[in-house]
């Protein structure tokens, strides 16, 4: 009744091909993005430093990742280790020029992951499937060793881990001990629609149909007159992109300063999840992804001891979190035996119920 | 050229002056490619039946040594407890093949793949529920594995071997040599390379593939029971072997996922080369190299032969 597009008659080929043809989408887009930003004022810090701030960035990473698997069809179990170039990039940047607004230099920080990732997608094209999975290990196994054993990247500190130094934007701290979460909120949430509009381009555009026959099947794109080891290659790049600057987020607008293991191979995985629960080759089902992924177990350490305690049962902490992670494996099973498409494919399916809704015969 | 001379020239004097050591290293490189080999072939087994990339055979190894401490910790017999913890694995081989995989079937490679990713934190989670989460001791001496070691002399110095290490060698080459017979011989092993061939032609001849898979998942679980003894018997049994248990992908890529003899060649290379180069080449860069080495020397090799040494020829037609 109120998700209908008659009435609306699309008269040129660019209104065709937009990608929120509907008027109640764009309307339904403006109004999240507006409470979006509103959440910066009403939001309380724990909701934004603990949900809201981490959620966003795992979106981001899980778009890059997205591209990377889910439009050009190369798996990659790197994610880890291209995140961590970023954030050390970024923190050697930030350290060395100071004077430099840190949004540029996080915006920088993904082009030294782009090189890195190009640079371990050349076996690319000689392999694919699950062999280029476990190649990507080499990458991430690779950079994890050489964060913790460079001392130059982390510039000589004791400690051997990177620390926000204090960062102002128009006066504002953004980044550092005395940055407020809602600072922070604002510069991540600014920075991830800009980079998810970015990402919605490239997908529409010529090179995500490029990525698509690539995935769909590549002899076949390559008879089409694609060039697959640029198109590969460019996949790797604008992946590690998108990834590296998530890494750069992570470590300066929510953690606060990491070590080495903070990219180590389960953030890889963590991603993954994210994307292939979301649904593969859609970017809003990376954002789908990331809430499920990150805020269940979130959810379910507030509601299993809000089940067990009026029963009178004790639970410790840590079976708590050995329930958490018996529950987290079977309902990654439950979903994907549900929609191995991913929630992206229930929202579609949900917004085409509506459509008919509410008389649907 | 001091870098150079550092990388190519004095590693190599060093193997020359002390034979000795170059051999202790070799054979420490095989018996962790040994036990690289067995995860290894868990893998394999399942991937080679039900083109299934099984994640969870890391923590499958963890959970029946588990099971297996766990109930003699209960005071029953190694032996019987060694009976019940292969019963556990058939059961759980039964529930993943009729909770996990039925439901799936059909689905493309990448889901079933995520689906032992969440049988893996199933069963970290069960494991450490029921287990507790600190490492336990394996009971090797009540399993009548051999402790101790024995010095040889060679090359004017000494190897020394922990019987232990032979007895996982032996093991592991006996409990191959029974999957190969098992797999060209028996008719169970030619139903397992039908239906790894090709699915559909298997259904078609009358091969049921839901009992298939949970005799694979089965065989893999044994794999993982003695993989997992092995291990515990050299350390502990705990979680940390887990991790470890992803030092096997290498292995699988070097070797190619379909090929059994490929998990145990690969094994070997990958341990052998991984404690050659930490020990000759790890100083130069400051030591623990070897979490990635392995990937990148299997890397180097899939430049070459995509499919591994031994897999199935990739053919691509359009």
């Amino acid at each position: 009744m109120i998700y209908r597009e008659a009435g609306q008659y699309k008269t040129s080929y660019a209104a065709d091909m937009a990608v929120f043809p509907l008027r109640q989408d764009r309307i339904g887009i403006a109004v999240i993005i507006a409470l979006a930003y509103s959440m910066a004022y009403f939001g309380t810090d724990f909701l934004l430093q603990a949900v809201l701030i981490p959620f966003l960035i795992f979106a981001l990473a899980a778009i890059g990742l997205n591209l990377m698997v889910g439009y050009a069809g190369l798996l990659s179990l790197g994610t880890g280790g291209f995140m961590g170039v970023g954030a050390y990039a970024c923190y050697k940047l930030m350290t060395a020029f100071p004077d430099v607004n840190v949004i540029v230099w996080v915006l920088m920080s993904g082009f030294f992951s782009a090189g890195i990732g190009v640079f371990f997608g050349l076996p690319s094209l000689r392999i694919k499937g699950f062999y280029l999975a476990v190649a990507t290990l080499a990458a991430q196994f690779f950079l994890q060793w050489s964060f913790n054993r460079i001392p130059w990247l982390v510039n000589y500190n004791i400690s051997g881990a990177i620390e926000a130094p204090l960062r102002t934007l128009f006066g504002t701290a953004i980044v550092g001990p005395t940055a407020s979460a809602n600072a922070r909120y604002l510069v991540v949430l600014t920075l991830v629609i800009f980079l998810t509009w970015i990402a919605s381009n490239i997908v529409h555009g010529r090179i995500g149909r490029q990525w698509m026959a690539i995935r769909d099947m590549d002899i076949a794109a390559e008879l089409m007159g694609i060039k697959l080891l640029q198109a590969k290659l460019l996949s790797f790049a604008v992946s590690s992109y998108f990834c590296g600057v998530a890494g750069a987020m992570l470590v300066f607008f929510w953690l606060g300063g990491a070590e080495y293991n903070v990219f180590n191979i389960n953030q890889s995985f963590l991603i993954l999840f994210m994307v292939i629960i979301g649904g593969l080759g859609s970017l809003i089902g990376s954002f789908f992804g990331a809430a499920l992924i990150f805020m269940m177990p979130i959810g379910l350490g507030i509601v299993l001891p809000a089940i067990f305690e009026p029963l009178g049962i004790r639970v410790g902490a840590e079976t708590i979190e050995h329930l958490r992670f018996m529950i987290l494996g079977a309902l990654i099973i439950f979903f994907l035996i549900v929609e191995p498409h991913g929630l992206a494919r229930l929202w579609q399916i949900a917004k085409q119920k509506l459509r008919v809704w509410p008389f649907p015969y | 050229m001091n870098a150079l001379y550092q990388i190519f020239v004095e590693p190599f004097v060093f193997m020359g002056e002390a034979p000795d050591l170059l051999l202790q290293t070799i054979w420490e490189g095989f018996v962790s490619g040994i036990l690289y080999a067995l995860i290894a072939l868990g893998f394999v087994l399942i991937f080679k039946a039900s083109g299934v990339f099984n994640f969870a055979q890391g923590i499958m190894v963890v959970f029946a040594a588990l099971t297996l401490v766990g109930f003699h910790a209960m005071g029953i017999p190694a032996i019987i407890a060694l009976i019940l913890a292969i019963g556990v694995m058939f059961l759980l081989a039964l529930t993943v093949e009729r909770v996990v995989l039925r439901p799936l079937v059909n689905q493309p490679d990448i889901i079933l793949f995520m689906a032992t990713f969440g049988i893996t934190y199933f069963l970290i989670g069960l494991g450490e529920f029921i287990f507790g989460g600190e490492p336990k001791v394996m009971i090797a001496d009540e399993l009548y594995l051999p402790r101790g070691r024995t010095d040889l002399d060679v090359a004017g110095g000494f190897v020394s071997i922990q019987h232990i290490d032979l007895a996982a060698a032996v093991i592991a080459i006996v409990m191959i040599a029974v999957l190969g017979v098992f797999f060209s011989k028996t008719r169970i092993g030619r139903a397992l390379r039908a239906v790894a061939d090709s699915h559909k032609a298997a259904l078609s001849v009358g091969i049921s593939l839901n009992q298939i898979w949970v005799i694979v998942w089965f065989a893999a679980g044994i794999v993982a029971l003695v993989t997992g003894i092995m291990w515990g018997a050299r350390s502990d049994v705990s979680f940390a072997l887990q991790i470890i248990a992803l030092k096997a992908l290498p292995v699988l890529i070097l070797g190619g996922f379909t090929s059994i003899p490929g998990a145990i060649v690969g094994g070997l290379i990958i341990g052998i080369g991984e404690k050659i180069g930490e020990f000759y080449w790890g100083p130069l860069v400051g030591g623990g190299i070897e979490t990635w080495l392995a990937y990148v020397i299997a890397l180097l090799f899939l430049m070459f032969r995509p499919q591994g040494l031994f897999g199935e020829k990739i053919i691509e037609r359009v």
